[in-house]
């Protein structure tokens, strides 16, 4: 009798916890939001660039999430060495970008310039495949059927493995980014402070989704990988290559994770071993916002955390006088992370999918 | 490792050559890889025998010898063949850094790879330049084929020669541990001096290892120490635990003494890890939940004993350091409860990550500008006092004395562990551990009785910060990056979930050795990748693992058939996660 009203108690209290929590945060978000908006210390200016910043990191973080949410649907695993093979990726795109520069090819016309973009994308991609690939064989094929934290400890290792060989093979140091004078410019429109870099990760990433989802709902591949998903012993019984379609699965999430270092690393001008870390815990929370398995809710968690993270702190927290705000934006977006997970961990576009598997 | 000979019997001439290139490659692969990650050139600051031979030449022989031991392993063979066979595959190996010597004098490969340089040239070919880039093919070759000999060798021969490499190895290794205690005593400094080179064995130091380590096992051929153990008569086998408990004793206290000051500050840590292992043990080894930020309760019973102690700036009560720790503890406990009733709705993986973003979360805001009139933000807090206020000179000074504060301080958290787990609660926590849904069914109170891991866990994490404090005497947000939780949690999937002696070996070999080779730490953390993603391909219940998690682990295969490739639905849960937490 004693044990169950010790039991009921806790789970008021843990009820009671939970809602406090809620209120807390909607009421920081309002408040927040109308204090700032109110004290009128932000104009127009300031706004649309942080939602361009917001758009930009969003759709790389993403590009990022499309390998998290495709390898956790495929496997049930955080595939921790993602921003790693993100990282890889921005290197592979460093070394191209550099011999382009030495040739004088990144100052020249617009064409030219997309072109050894476009090259630069393509060999990262290609490099980020690889790494997945042998990480894939190496640390994770052997762990398929293993509890679950072995294959995520095994991540884990990965993941320290590939920053200290880089850090190992290239130096501890911050590689600057070849500098791509056309990117760096603004793009004609009076109002908006946008670069053209921004449209090109705004575009190319768009472009990159599009074609993923493309290949997923519509290629025999795509296909068999969804298959695989949704139920791995049945789909063997169909005849499909289960593990081709799991190697496919990483080759292609490794391969936008790579695009998505070049990318960011034109967006921020640097990569060093560290890059892939923080990126990587933010693109795993977009694709839990999203709904992790699936794909067009990691883009959508991806652009929605870029916003939350790049006008949140100063939306949300300004209005409070709180000093230094920027600090704060990885505090908002773990903060969100754990949010979700608590509240709503299937994600924005969980129930759907939910509802077809059923 | 070599102990497993390869069968003299049927010895057959006939070599597979492909399975040689392959392994050859193989090898050349990963000594390319030692190569250009840098270890070949940064390890060459420390000598294995002094003048003989050093760690960067050390690491292409050992990748000779795993060419050559992979290619032989479990074949047949006769020894000219065996010789012949791990030659080659040494050499195949040994093509790839030569291969490499050769680039890098005729192409600017430096641009790129930060250690394709006239360093690593100089270590593979001893010194001759490009003009000695058969050095590395050759000394490979060689050393394929000794392994091969030494593989087809008679045990009588191939035991004791494997013992005495090892030793040598390992007495080369650790020889800056070893030296110094034995300079300490003037009556043993002579041998200190004739032993040991200040980076390394002496030449007259590696013939006394080898010589001893092959006497040693002639004179106690065949009885191993444990059958002479066994063949003891009861009545002096009884004497014999204690006194071998006594004597282990006896060395943990005299251990920070008698290794030097540098070596006292290392053990300090190590017993801290310790401790705080024996905490995430709760959490991670018996209930099973993956905690990566446990250095958010690390650094909240740190800030606290700092807050409450420090006679600075931001010291708020001047309290003694014996009474904030306490009240430290009941802080992080209290942090414990505040994060953990909203994630342990979540389950395993998803905890990770959620306790992860908490690690951060505490990092970041300790040091913000947002709390710096509190916390001092990134100058930290300073001038917090030492546990034990003694003169510089006395017996407890320094590190020496947070050493034992932290062994008194893990030895109440193993009883506590112990206790624990041999317990109601601790049956409950080992059944979460297996099965979540199981548990519930069978009456488990999961949400109490998670949070109860939790919360025990955040607070010994917490008495590992309050004398981490004590430690260092100053506290920066710095001091709590998220490698203090992968530290933590290494340690103890290394060492073996939910083991406490486990706890201790890990400590040591993932903290204490890596200290020892301070110069190179920057592979530290290459080596904890290495040893995870090792541990969990071989061995995933850890080095000592505790009774309950080999069985698991090591179940016969039928269950493992069953599932076969299916989705390993037994312990998988459901591909949403069910959204209970607010339950």
């Amino acid at each position: 009798m004693r044990a169950s009203t010790v039991d009921r108690i806790t789970e008021y209290a843990i009820a009671a916890f939970l809602w406090a929590l809620r209120i807390v945060v909607v009421l920081v978000v309002v408040i927040g939001s109308l204090l700032t908006l109110s004290s009128g210390r932000y104009g127009m200016d300031t706004w649309s660039s942080l939602i361009v910043s917001g758009l930009t990191t969003g759709s790389v973080y993403a590009l990022i999430a499309l390998g998290y949410t495709m390898v956790y649907g495929i496997l049930r695993m955080i595939n921790f060495a993602h921003g790693e093979i993100f990282m890889g990726g921005a290197f592979a795109g460093y070394f191209v970008g550099t011999a382009f520069s030495s040739m004088g090819l990144l100052n020249q016309g617009p064409v030219v310039v997309l072109l050894a973009v476009a090259i630069m994308i393509i060999v990262a991609a290609a490099f980020s495949t690889v790494l997945a690939l042998l990480v894939e064989r190496i640390a994770y094929r052997p762990l398929r059927n293993a509890p679950r934290l072995v294959p995520l400890i095994s991540a884990i290792g990965a993941s320290f493995f590939l920053q200290y060989t880089f850090r190992g093979v290239f130096g501890a140091g911050i590689y600057v980014y070849p500098d791509v004078a056309l990117l760096g410019q603004r793009v004609p429109i009076d109002f908006l402070r946008l670069r053209w870099v921004d449209v090109l990760v705004v575009v190319s990433a768009l472009a990159m989704m599009t074609g993923l989802y493309l290949f997923v709902m519509r290629t025999r591949m795509g296909t068999a990988m969804r298959a695989v998903s949704e139920d791995k012993g049945t789909a063997q019984l169909m005849g499909i290559d289960v593990n081709r379609a799991i190697v496919t699965t990483f080759a292609v999430g490794a391969a936008m994770a790579g695009a998505a270092g070049v990318l960011y690393s034109l967006m921020f001008d640097q990569v060093y071993f560290f890059t892939g870390f923080i990126p990587g815990i933010k693109a795993f929370t977009a694709a839990v916002l999203g709904g992790i398995g699936n794909v067009p809710g990691a883009m959508l968690g991806g652009l929605f955390l870029g916003q939350v993270e790049s006008v949140g702190p100063t939306l949300f927290l300004d209005g409070f006088n709180v000093p230094a705000v920027n600090q704060l934006k990885d505090v908002i977006a773990f903060t969100l992370l754990v949010l979700v997970l608590v509240f709503r961990p299937s994600g924005i576009l969980g129930e759907r999918v939910t509802a077809q598997r059923a | 490792m070599m102990d497993t000979a390869v069968a003299p019997a049927a010895p057959d001439a006939t070599v597979d050559w492909r399975r040689v290139l392959r392994v050859g490659l193989l090898g050349g692969a990963v000594a390319l890889y030692v190569c250009l990650v840098g270890m070949v050139e940064v390890f060459q600051t420390r000598a294995l025998v002094t003048g003989v031979i050093t760690l960067g030449q050390t690491t292409m022989v050992l990748a000779g010898v795993a060419a050559a031991y992979l290619t032989l392993r479990g074949r047949a063979m006769d020894r000219r063949s065996a010789a012949l066979a791990g030659a080659v595959a040494g050499a195949v190996a040994g093509a790839f850094p030569a291969v490499l010597v050769v680039l890098a004098e005729v192409v600017n490969l430096r641009a790129m790879f930060l250690h394709a340089s006239p360093g690593t040239t100089a270590v593979l070919t001893v010194g001759l330049g490009v003009a000695g880039a058969w050095v590395p093919i050759l000394a490979l070759a060689v050393v394929g084929a000794v392994t091969g000999l030494l593989l087809t060798a008679p045990a009588a021969i191939q035991r004791p020669a494997t013992a005495a490499l090892t030793a040598l190895l390992l007495t080369g290794l650790f020889a800056g541990l070893l030296r110094p205690p034995l300079l300490a005593s003037s009556v043993t400094a002579g041998i200190g001096r004739l032993l040991f080179a200040s980076d390394g064995l002496t030449i007259v130091g590696a013939v006394t290892v080898v010589i001893a380590v092959i006497g040693g096992r002639i004179a106690m051929r065949r009885a191993s120490l444990r059958s002479r153990v066994a063949a003891l008569p009861p009545a002096r086998r009884r004497v014999l635990t204690p006194s071998a408990v006594v004597a282990l004793i006896l060395f943990v206290v005299w251990l920070p003494h008698g290794v030097g000051p540098f070596f006292a500050q290392v053990v300090a840590v190590v017993a801290l890890y310790i401790l705080m292992g024996f905490g995430l043990n709760i959490t991670l080894g018996l209930a099973g939940l993956l905690d990566l930020g446990f250095v958010a309760f690390f650094a909240v019973g740190a800030y606290t004993v700092g807050l409450l102690t420090s006679t600075a700036e931001y010291g708020i009560a001047l309290w003694p350091f014996w009474a904030a720790v306490p009240f430290a503890v009941l802080v992080a406990m209290a942090f414990g409860a505040f994060f953990g009733l909203p994630i342990l709705g979540i389950r395993g993986d998803y905890l990770a990550i959620a306790t992860l973003g908490f690690g951060e979360i505490i990092r970041i805001l300790a040091g913000s500008d947002l709390l710096k009139g509190l916390l001092g933000g990134p100058r930290g807090i300073i001038n917090i006092p030492r546990p034990l206020e003694v003169p510089p000179d006395h017996l407890l000074a320094g590190p020496i004395q947070i050493y034992y504060i932290g062994l008194v301080f893990a030895l109440v958290v193993a009883f506590v562990a112990i206790r624990l787990r041999d317990s109601r609660l601790g049956r409950a926590w080992l059944a979460i551990r297996e099965d979540e849904d199981v548990a519930e069914a069978l009456g488990v109170n999961l949400v109490q009785t998670k949070l109860l891991a939790y919360m025990l866990g955040a607070a010994f994490a917490g008495l590992g910060g309050a004398v981490f404090a004590g430690l260092l005497g100053s506290i920066f947000a710095s001091s709590f990056p998220l490698f203090v939780s992968i530290n933590v949690a290494a340690l103890i999937i290394v060492g073996g979930m939910g083991s406490i002696p486990g706890v201790v070996v890990g400590a040591i070999f993932l903290i204490g050795v890596p200290e020892l080779f301070r110069e190179f730490s920057e592979y530290r953390f290459l080596f904890y990748g290495v040893a995870l993603i090792a541990m969990m391909l071989y061995r995933p219940e850890g080095l000592l693992p505790s009774r309950i998690v080999q069985r698991e682990l090591h179940v016969p295969d039928a269950d493992a058939t069953a599932e076969g490739n299916g989705d390993g639905d037994g312990q998988d849960q459901p591909s949403r996660l069910a959204p209970d937490a607010a339950g």
